[in-house]
């Protein structure tokens, strides 16, 4: 049984009190400052499943969970400064998590399989980067068997603390149990992140029932056991060990996230700075993103007066919403036409406040520096062909230039007055890697990187015909050619085969190195889907679908 | 209607002045059209005035002007015929939504692609005719030599509008390079390969508007069906000109089948050639190497190409009116396939052979001037039969590429090939001989060449002898 969609759209708001699946906990922990450590602590509803035809047993996940702990993990950042340490954990006894609903991917469309693979990915990839990023380190604290997406959510923490009571396990049994991949970065992060060895890895991925206790340290698959009893004082320590590592040393208060301002119909939705309008008939959606109408904070007081309704969050949250919305409730739409609008001014003085801001070590600053970044990411993985159009009026400066830099191609008018520009901001050149771990600047120009150190002195916005000269667009037709080009570029893009685009931008958007995230996206959910849609896992005798079933599975034997 | 307007340089009816994009780039584009004309154009005859015909409107009456006009101060207009109202696509997939007046984007680099192609053949055969006048048998042919150079010229202007008008930047480029691309330069080569065989005599002229310009009729035919409606309309119209060039092929070639038997039955053994003529085996072998070299033009008997512009819409059949199915999905074509040695039908999807259905159609329309040109041989009295060679023989494109077949379309030996490959094709010495018979221009109004015929009439009602081109040394 194949659901098309869910019935209603997916929404990704949320908030604690609307939890249904985790609590986010300040619980006091002996020898650490109070509300120094958030709890996070999954315990799902097993009849509170996103769409009928399932039950979430043994802390077992879907989207909506999902969303819950990516919700979570956001409101650390922003609304508990004070946090210096997170532990995951469990609020069932015995099982930790048991990862991704097998019947809720049996009964799932294979897109929507996809997307809910890459969003819960994106989520995994935010726990490392509240370590990474905003110097928050994460525990996952396995007070029962970690299986498959559970073990590889414990593998997004910094630290894997596994109860030793002779039934707790971690394991992948993906493979041998349902013939798929773990989904979730699993076999990267095993032998990348934690250097589990090869061989061990090998032995570790096909063994459904997985491995515990001494053995488990041995292989380096947790990095402490614990007994039952122990545990929770083991928990302690290491939160203690873990929070003094940390670099965010804030106090006062936090920015409370608010729910967003949107106004959503079929034809799309309005934010307060972002609009998304969807031509389902033409398969496009055209995002516009507004410039800062006023002035910006200039100090971290102003930053914390003007709340999360202020560009400098609520733009990008908007965003990030409005990318998630397309990806899961239009899966028509193959192509997302990029525009801004504003005073491209503001947008580069709000870059150059918010960054010396972020860099005098204003956590909250570095916090919406992060999240942009984040989005940016998302936008970079989003499976739409992606068209900028700089056109008289838009703002693709700085900050909003990177949405440019991240489309697959850029159109800008070439209006013959120089009237219509582009300029770039310190923001083009560091603080929003992509997931090969280079700026879109440096990763655009892979050929030559001292194009990348003359961009850097370049101060005044660029006419089409010096950003074509420089390489900043991919085309810049006159007002004459204008309409007709970008009409013609939008049905050629949309008209080709849609997997052919996801696959070609896939591989033309991330050149250069290689990283842990790189890997995952490309490499390890690459062969993800392709299996998810062979017979040996979806077919009629195949492994997913007889999961569950009194037969086995039967494999066809030869190696693709 | 849209009018048509005269008073500017470029006679049109497409509302040019009110165009802002096209009226820019047919401006920059002009200039260079008059500097390839006078560079690769007819050599020796642009201060001459000569007698023209100009498209002036897409009247069915009257559609021309007849004046003297000097070559490159000729009016190149843009011309679609009239729009059909609420005109629907007439076959493959889309069959029966409306007409695309814009170019999908989906379409757009293959339509460019068969316009490109279209478009390259114009002055391409141009370029392959530059040399003509210099030997040309009367003022009469000279006068149509001309003709249809300039309407060639006409031909590319109208590929070019639709370039400019509907492909952008893209189509500007593509424009530039009709202009750039020569006839026979191992460099930059005009696209089909028939385009690149020089045309270095008049029966080789003859040949050419009658077997290849007929080619060009069968495309264009097919394009007029096309969804794309102002490609299809700008083909609607050429057609009207490119009668003309297959007439001068038809009657160039009936000219010369005429002269030939005078001269075989003035020479007491028959033999035209003895009296300074062309005789009709050299002709016979002018026509199996042109009729088999334009057969290529058609492109593979079984094409995916062709079977993708059918479903799209891009490219129809000559007249679709004419079919019932213009799905043709269900259909099927026997072609003949060589395997092992023999000969065998093969059954074809209908769509996969839209090339070989626009070859029949070619191949009888061919067949009727060849019907013409034997009555012609029988009233003289002379016994020969002139034919079209099976279609197998002398291929360069297709599945009959690479083997050898007699022109009765009966696989030979390599060895056969070239032991008889003289007998069939024209050799060097019979291109020398034809040669030698076009030394010298003919100037004199109303005097023809030895090897030729006098036409029955003159053009638009003027005398044979009328001063069609107005010669200055």
């Amino acid at each position: 049984m194949e659901h098309s969609a869910p019935e209603s759209p997916v929404r990704f708001e949320t908030s604690p009190a609307q939890y249904r699946h985790w609590r986010l906990e300040f619980p006091t922990v002996a020898g650490l400052a109070p509300g120094s450590v958030a709890r996070i602590v999954m315990d799902v509803v097993e009849d509170g499943g996103m769409r009928p035809g399932y039950v979430l047993k043994l802390n077992s996940y879907d989207l909506g969970v999902d969303i819950e702990l990516a919700d979570a993990i956001q409101r650390v950042r922003f609304e508990h400064p004070a946090v210096r340490a997170v532990v995951v954990t469990s609020g069932k006894d015995r099982i930790f998590c048991s990862g991704a609903n097998i019947y809720m991917l049996g009964s799932s469309t294979h897109p929507f399989k996809v997307n809910f693979c890459k969003f819960t990915n994106e989520t995994r990839l935010y726990l490392e980067e509240l370590s990474a990023g905003s110097g928050i380190p994460v525990l996952a604290a396995l007070n029962g068997t970690a299986s498959g997406g559970g073990y590889e959510l414990a593998l997004a923490c910094d630290d894997i603390l596994l109860q030793d009571d002779g039934n707790s396990a971690v394991s992948l049994p993906e493979v041998p149990l349902l013939a798929v991949l773990p989904g979730t970065g699993g076999l990267t992060r095993v032998v990348d992140k934690r250097k589990v060895r090869r061989d061990l890895a090998d032995v570790f991925s096909t063994l459904a029932e997985g491995v515990r206790g001494k053995r488990s340290i041995e292989w380096r698959l947790v990095d402490e056991i614990a007994s039952r009893s122990r545990f929770d004082a083991a928990v302690a320590a290491r939160l203690a060990k873990l929070s003094a590592r940390a670099t965010r040393t804030a106090t006062g208060e936090g920015m409370a996230l608010t729910p967003l301002t949107a106004q959503r119909t079929e034809q799309g939705t309005a934010y307060s700075y972002v609009t998304v309008a969807v031509d389902t008939s033409r398969r496009l959606a055209e995002i516009t993103m507004k410039a800062p109408a006023g002035p910006t904070p200039e100090t971290p007081e102003a930053l914390r007066a003007a709340g999360c309704a202020q560009w400098h969050v609520a733009a990008w949250r908007e965003l990030d919403d409005a990318l998630l919305d397309l990806r899961f409730n239009h899966l028509e739409v193959g192509l997302i036409v990029l525009r801004t609008a504003g005073d491209a001014e503001a947008v580069r003085s709000a870059d150059r406040s918010l960054l010396r801001m972020a860099d005098a070590g204003d956590w909250l600053a570095r916090e919406v520096v992060l999240l942009r970044k984040r989005v940016l990411k998302r936008l970079d993985l989003s499976a739409k062909s992606l068209f900028a159009l700089i056109e008289p009026g838009s703002a693709f400066a700085g900050s909003l230039f990177e949405l440019a830099l991240a489309a697959d191609r850029i159109f800008m008018l070439d209006d013959g007055e120089s009237k219509t520009t582009l300029a770039l901001s310190p923001m083009n050149f560091g603080p929003f890697p992509m997931s090969n771990g280079l700026t879109r600047l440096a990763t655009r120009f892979l050929y030559d990187p001292t194009v990348v150190d003359k961009l850097r002195a370049v101060s005044d916005p660029l006419d089409a015909a010096d950003a074509m000269k420089k390489g900043l667009v991919t085309f810049a037709p006159d007002p004459i050619d204008w309409g007709d080009e970008v009409r013609v570029a939008v049905e050629e893009r949309t008209s080709m085969s849609p997997d052919a685009m996801t696959g070609m931008e896939a591989n033309l958007r991330f050149a250069g190195p290689e990283t842990l995230e790189t890997k995952i996206y490309g490499r390890l959910s690459a062969w993800q889907n392709w299996i998810f849609q062979r017979p040996n896992a979806v077919g009629p005798r195949g492994a997913l679908t007889m999961y569950g079933k009194p037969e086995r599975a039967v494999f066809d034997v030869r190696r693709t | 209607m849209s009018s048509v307007v005269n008073d500017t340089k470029i006679p049109n009816n497409v509302d040019l002045s009110s165009d802002k994009r096209l009226q820019r780039a047919l401006e920059e584009w002009q200039p260079n059209f008059i500097n390839w004309w006078m560079e690769m154009g007819p050599e020796g005859y642009q201060a001459d005035d000569v007698y023209l015909r100009t498209a002036t409107s897409v009247d069915h009456e009257g559609w021309a002007h007849f004046d003297y006009v000097k070559m490159p101060e000729y009016r190149w207009g843009i011309f679609l015929t009239e729009p059909v109202k609420d005109r629907t696509v007439g076959f493959g997939d889309e069959f029966g939504k409306p007409v695309w007046q814009q170019v999908p984007g989906e379409h757009r680099n293959t339509l460019r692609r068969l316009i490109v192609t279209q478009g390259d053949t114009e002055p391409a055969s141009v370029e392959q005719q530059r040399l003509l006048g210099q030997t040309t048998p009367s003022l009469y042919d000279l006068r149509n030599l001309f003709q249809v150079n300039v309407e060639e010229g006409r031909h590319l202007w109208a590929m070019v509008y639709l370039l400019h008008s509907y492909f952008g930047r893209d189509g500007r480029e593509e424009a530039e390079g009709l202009l750039e691309r020569r006839s026979g330069n191992p460099d930059k080569p005009r696209i089909l390969t028939t385009f690149n065989e020089p045309c270095e005599d008049w029966l080789s002229f003859f040949m050419f508007t009658y077997f290849t310009d007929r080619d060009g009729k069968y495309q264009l035919l097919a394009l007029a069906e096309s969804a794309f409606d102002p490609l299809a309309r700008t083909t609607r119209f050429m057609l009207t000109e490119e009668a003309h060039h297959m007439f001068v092929g038809e009657t160039g070639v009936l000219r010369v089948v005429q002269r030939a038997c005078e001269l075989t039955k003035l020479d007491p053994n028959g033999d035209a050639r003895a009296q300074g003529g062309i005789d009709l085996g050299t002709l016979q072998k002018y026509m199996n190497f042109w009729f088999s070299s334009s057969l290529g033009l058609f492109g593979g008997e079984v094409s995916s190409n062709a079977a993708s512009f059918f479903a799209s819409g891009l490219k129809g059949r000559a007249k679709e009116d004419q079919y019932e199915d213009h799905l043709a999905l269900t259909g099927t074509m026997n072609i003949p396939h060589f395997k092992d040695g023999r000969i065998i039908d093969e059954s074809v999807p209908l769509r996969m052979a839209m090339n070989e259905v626009l070859r029949d159609d070619y191949v009888i329309d061919c067949q009727r001037g060849v019907d013409k040109w034997n009555r012609a041989i029988k009233e003289a009295g002379v016994d020969v039969e002139l034919t079209l060679p099976n279609r197998r023989f002398n291929r360069g494109v297709g599945l009959y590429a690479g083997q050898h077949f007699d022109p009765q379309g009966n696989p030979i030996t390599a060895a056969e090939w070239s032991a008889r490959q003289g007998d069939w094709l024209p050799t060097e010495a019979d291109r020398a001989y034809v040669k030698s018979l076009m030394t010298r221009p003919v100037y004199e109004p109303g005097k023809m060449a030895h090897w030729i015929a006098p036409p029955k009439q003159g053009i638009k009602g003027r005398p044979v002898d009328f001063e069609y081109v107005r010669h200055t040394v």
